[in-house]
């Protein structure tokens, strides 16, 4: 006699503890993530559009998501150059210190962003150990706020592309040199299509993080209204105005559009890997 | 790999060295020579006020409750996914994504919206005389959403490329679930759970933006230790910021240890796993 399977299992379970790791997952995930989020969602649908119109287009909004959007953009290409030649000289040379680098990559990742953030603006205000030979300024002034999130999104591409460039071997490299392409031929050619993929996930990851990066940021930034405030800076004025219809109206464009961005990546992702196979 | 031999792949490897040093090496010199420049004295002298040694006990007390809680719940979601085959797999698998994606301000509002006093669930909480929010538990809560992905995505890899042939060999023995998991999957997953926890450490020992939303900075209450930097430098104190600032530091350079010796650990196992 066979139990009929029931249709949500695509494959019959063999091992035993699937209530109990699919229960604790699901639960955690409701009461954790989804809770909260949807529970700012439902206060925003509180507002009236009136209302909800007038706090995420005050004129201060609106130029804190240009700055943000703008300096997100520059951090994330200035990691991807940053990022891939980190990845290149630690995957393809043997050279001194390269454990070294390697394991330094990591170091955004494991500095509190705080830390980061007062450090980059002590090095990089006029009389800094680095600020005294740059002829602008850059703490406290929107070079600052790409300073930080470069910083801090920098080991998302490096971890992203390295793994791919470890698995492509230097094989297709000298294939290419022995049929008589340049290195720089083998590197346009071959070598950046295959790292596409990594690094379309690479950029957007640092590009999410610098949209939502807070703690270096303000430390760098100097917060001047108009100029040097980033979204979430402006959650959080709103939020010491007390005011906080108005900071979870904006909270909710913020995370309507990281959102946003974490699904369309992952459609890109599959896509791409799919026209690379199909080439 | 191999020894660059032209001047262009020296080139190449000076520049990515110089990068590293100008933002890396820099930086973390910076730290400890500012906290430093005022003589070993003033370092202890800073390292034993009471604002300092009450932010070290809170940012510990919140590391010690958070990793645990996402320890238990990464095995269990990584198990789940890469053990069974359901409806709804990638959905799981992509929610889990959702706090790297949301910015840590904006969580902390999610959680100041609903655990709050005037929030439906921080009422009822109030009512009975517990404050969640501005106080260490809500510290704790953000603190916990912000680091829930980072043991689960590091075990999910290394679980699904092992597969389940051992578990299954071990269930056809006659063992059950909870022997499965002790004497087969954890020591297949050992490294990469440890791992997990010092990642999760780390991102709980630093946590800043979500926690300065929920924490209402009040000096020797809720303040953690990120949060005492930015309090300090606001307050001109450079020296004593900075003195907070190494003691986050040396847990970076922990961290980064650590995390390089069992990738290498990590790493072996893969190797004499893939030999036996």
């Amino acid at each position: 006699m066979s139990l009929p399977i029931p249709r949500f299992f695509h494959q019959a379970p063999t091992l035993p503890g699937f209530g109990l790791s699919f229960g604790i997952s699901t639960l955690y995930l409701s009461l954790v993530i989804l809770l909260p989020i949807s529970a700012l969602l439902l206060y925003v649908s509180d507002l009236t559009w009136m209302e909800y119109w007038r706090a995420i287009s005050d004129p201060r909004v609106v130029a804190s998501y240009g700055v943000t959007l703008r300096a997100a953009l520059y951090s994330s290409l200035a990691a991807l150059l940053i990022g891939l030649l980190l990845a290149w000289i630690i995957t393809r040379y043997d050279f001194p210190g390269r454990r070294l680098v390697d394991a330094l990559v990591d170091l955004p990742f494991a500095l509190p962003t705080s830390v980061a953030g007062l450090t980059l603006a002590f090095l990089l205000i006029p009389e800094g150990w680095i600020g005294q030979w740059l002829g602008f300024k850059v703490s406290y002034a929107f070079p600052g706020i790409v300073v930080a999130m470069t910083f801090t999104s920098l080991p998302f591409v490096v971890r992203t592309v390295q793994p791919v460039l470890l698995e492509l071997g230097s094989e297709l490299e000298e294939a290419a040199h022995t049929l008589g392409a340049s290195r720089l031929q083998t590197f346009w050619h071959v070598i950046l299509p295959m790292l596409v993929p990594a690094l379309i996930t690479g950029g957007a990851q640092s590009f999410v993080r610098s949209l939502g990066e807070f703690g270096a940021v303000v430390m760098i930034a100097g917060n001047m209204p108009f100029q040097t405030e980033v979204s979430s800076l402006m959650i959080f004025v709103r939020l010491s105005e007390f005011d906080y219809p108005a900071a979870a109206a904006i909270a909710s464009v913020v995370l309507l559009a990281s959102l946003l961005l974490l699904f369309t990546l992952q459609v890109v992702q599959s896509r791409v890997l799919r026209w690379q196979r199909k080439k | 790999m191999k020894k660059p031999n032209s001047w262009q792949q020296w080139l190449l490897i000076g520049l990515g060295l110089a990068l590293v040093a100008l933002i890396l090496l820099v930086p973390l010199v910076l730290i400890f020579t500012r906290a430093l420049a005022g003589g070993w004295d003033l370092l202890v002298q800073n390292l034993a006020e009471d604002y300092m040694q009450h932010a070290l006990m809170l940012t510990i007390l919140v590391a010690i409750a958070t990793v645990p809680i996402n320890l238990v719940f990464g095995i269990c979601l990584a198990w789940c996914v890469t053990r069974y085959d359901f409806r709804g797999r990638r959905l799981l698998s992509t929610l889990i994504d959702i706090p790297y994606a949301v910015s840590p301000v904006v969580a902390g509002l999610c959680y100041l919206v609903i655990y709050g006093v005037e929030g439906f669930i921080g009422q009822w909480f109030y009512e009975r005389d517990i404050q969640l929010m501005f106080a260490w538990p809500g510290i704790i809560m953000v603190t916990v959403f912000v680091t829930a992905p980072y043991v689960a995505r590091i075990l999910i890899p290394t679980m699904q490329s092992q597969g389940a042939e051992e578990e299954t060999a071990a269930l056809t023995l006659g063992a059950n679930g909870w022997q499965i998991f002790r004497h087969v999957t954890l020591p297949n997953i050992k490294w990469a759970l440890l791992y997990g926890v010092v990642v999760t450490n780390a991102r709980a020992v630093g946590e800043f933006g979500a926690v300065s939303v929920v924490s209402g900075t009040i000096m020797n209450q809720t303040l953690t230790l990120p949060l005492l930097v930015e309090q300090l430098n606001n307050d001109y104190k450079t020296a004593a910021a900075f003195t907070a600032a190494a003691l986050l530091a040396c847990m970076a350079l922990l961290t980064l240890f650590l995390k390089t010796f069992m990738e290498w650990r990590q790493r072996q196992a893969l190797a004499k796993a893939a030999a036996a």
